[in-house]
């Protein structure tokens, strides 16, 4: 069978569910409601797998599914070289969220940065410490940062509520996914100018080091047809 | 690549015959743990160096890193409990955390050579030298640079002291130094939002305006915010760089001749940045020591930024030491890092140089494995 993990719950599971649909591909939930379990209709040889959204990269680059729909801000930032790992088939255009740099609002002197990263340097000549930065995303913001020759910060782990963490000082900015803005306003937090790390949306991934048989291309091939896609090398 | 087990010999026997040269140049045998505290690391080189060394933890002393190189470990033993001048050598794996699944190099062995000495020029000629002349068989590409250079010139700029301490922070991201001189020399625009605050500093308190944009949430002071803002102002009242010193510096990333001619070209502009001078006087006593060495001074590479992308402890003399095949790391490399001895002696300091050299690339040319 040819594997396709889906997101198991939440808007980003019906969506996904919506777009496959209105593609002659139905993806139902089976079982009871609590179950994660599903079936997908209008095509042979297809098994539905459902999963967190942030497992679908480390089972994509396992080779355990063939395809998988997730938000490209988790491929790129758990696959250390992940073009190497996984395909980006197609985008599907939802999802949307940009990972962005936030500092304090009153933080009148910091707009860019370049203000960031002065800013960092005499913090940490006035506190003893690097300038902290809450995030989960820690490949994409330390690669971002390095690469506009950001120094004198330190990345603190925040899983949730990254917002918060200035608030509650365990952090001087954060780095985090925004869709409206809302929550980093309501935590008096602005972006950087130029602080757009990655744009993210939900994108359907393939696996290249899954076990491609003939079988199994076939199979993807009549998916391609379905989805009207272009059938990616494998 | 996994190496077969003759050729994991292959290397350590390459390794150890390396080793055994360098002790019969005189150098004492030392050990350093393979697990290093991570604090000391991330001190020196900030978040960075989680992307290159492997990070773990222990139950006890908390996260540890497994060596990313030998140079901290062994300076820190030196400062510790050594006696001057000395001079070290070591063998062993280093670890360095590779981003590309298809990278090679995530362990391998480096024999290297530290010395701790005064007498500088003479000693980093005595590296350079001794490298050259182990490694001579394999007509390695040399290449070399000071960015002793690069940082006097910087230090005598006319302009305050807090852009030079902002130009000499990032004397090792090109990037970001090329920005700031671009924005210090008034070649770069400020951004509009820096524009419109400098307008509003005029009329308004930095205190108003911290007040104004939102309630002030975090560890960062509103002292702090207004004394970068004091900065801002004091920076944007200050005259750029004279268009002469920046030329002179831009001119200097850029240098890149054959050591003889590079000293040449150098003395030429040291009347119109004087305070280089003593730095190309280093240069030119190294050369001298390099060619009492057998080194070929006229042909040997210089090149200004050279090193500048490395792992940020190289504040003088660089080296490399590379075969033809661009597609490999260098197989030998070092420098001067006297201002690591600073940092990592508490009090005392000492003139530093030392460099590596990786068996696994020598056995490798000398088609071993």
């Amino acid at each position: 069978m040819l594997k396709i993990g889906v997101p198991s719950k939440g808007r980003l599971m019906e969506k996904t569910f919506d777009w496959f649909g209105a593609r002659g591909l139905a993806m139902v939930k089976t079982g009871n409601e609590r179950e994660y379990s599903g079936r997908i209709d209008g095509i042979e040889g297809v098994e539905l797998v459902m999963l967190s959204a942030g497992e679908i990269p480390r089972e994509l680059t396992a080779g355990r599914i063939h395809l998988g729909v997730t938000g490209s801000d988790l491929v790129r930032d758990k696959l250390a070289g992940w073009q190497a790992r996984v395909t980006d088939w197609q985008a599907l255009g939802f999802g949307h969220a940009d990972l962005v740099i936030a500092v304090p609002q009153a933080w009148v002197d910091v707009d860019t940065l370049d203000d960031l990263d002065a800013a960092a340097s005499a913090f940490r000549a006035q506190h003893g410490f690097r300038l902290r930065i809450a995030t989960k995303y820690h490949r994409l913001v330390r690669e971002f940062l390095t690469a506009n020759g950001v120094a004198d910060y330190a990345l603190v782990d925040s899983q949730g509520a990254t917002e918060g963490t200035v608030k509650n000082l365990t952090a001087e900015a954060i780095a985090d996914i925004t869709s409206s803005g809302e929550t980093l306003h309501a935590n008096h937090l602005k972006i950087l100018s130029d602080g757009l790390i990655h744009q993210s949306q939900a994108t359907l991934f393939l696996a290249r080091k899954a076990d491609w048989s003939p079988k199994k291309a076939a199979t993807l091939q009549s998916v391609a047809e379905k989805l009207g896609l272009p059938v990616p090398r494998l | 690549m996994t190496l077969s087990a003759s050729n994991k010999a292959s290397i350590r026997a390459v390794a150890e015959a390396l080793y055994g040269q360098l002790l019969a140049a005189g150098a004492v045998a030392v050990e350093t743990e393979i697990l290093q505290p991570a604090g000391t690391l991330l001190d020196l080189y900030g978040e960075d160096i989680r992307a290159r060394a492997y990070v773990t933890a222990d139950p006890g002393l908390g996260e540890m890193m497994l060596r990313p190189d030998f140079t901290v470990p062994v300076v820190e033993a030196h400062m510790r409990d050594g006696a001057e001048p000395a001079r070290y050598a070591y063998m062993g794996e280093v670890f360095r955390r590779q981003e590309d699944p298809d990278a090679r190099a995530r362990e391998y062995l480096q024999v290297g050579f530290e010395v701790f000495d005064r007498a500088a020029p003479e000693a980093d000629a005595e590296v350079f030298a001794l490298f050259s002349s182990l490694l001579a068989p394999l007509n390695l590409r040399p290449a070399t640079g000071d960015i002793g250079i690069l940082m006097a010139a910087v230090r005598g700029l006319s302009t305050p002291g807090r852009r030079k301490a902002a130009l000499l922070r990032h004397i090792w991201r090109p990037k970001r130094f090329r920005a700031l001189l671009d924005r210090f020399a008034g070649r770069a625009v400020p951004s509009p939002a820096r524009a419109a605050l400098l307008d509003r500093l005029k009329s308004d308190a930095p205190g108003a305006l911290i007040a104004a944009a939102g309630p002030l949430v975090g560890l960062r002071s509103a002292e702090d915010i207004a004394e970068r803002a004091a900065a801002l102002l004091e920076d944007a009242a200050t005259p750029p760089i004279a268009a002469t010193e920046a030329a002179l510096l831009y001119d200097l990333l850029t240098l890149q001749a054959p050591s003889l001619a590079a000293l040449a070209h150098l003395r030429g502009i040291a009347p119109m940045l004087p305070a280089i001078t003593p730095a190309i006087d280093a240069f030119a006593a190294r050369l001298d020591a390099l060619k009492a060495r057998g080194i070929d001074v006229e042909s040997l590479p210089f090149e200004a930024s050279h090193g500048r992308t490395t792992l940020e402890y190289y504040d003088g003399f660089v080296f490399t030491l590379a075969a033809a095949d661009p597609d490999l790391p260098a197989v030998a490399s070092g420098g001067r890092y006297d201002a690591l001895t600073a940092h990592l002696g508490q009090s005392g300091s000492i003139p530093a140089v030392g460099g590596i050299i990786r068996p696994e690339l020598v056995a490798r040319l000398r088609g071993e494995i």
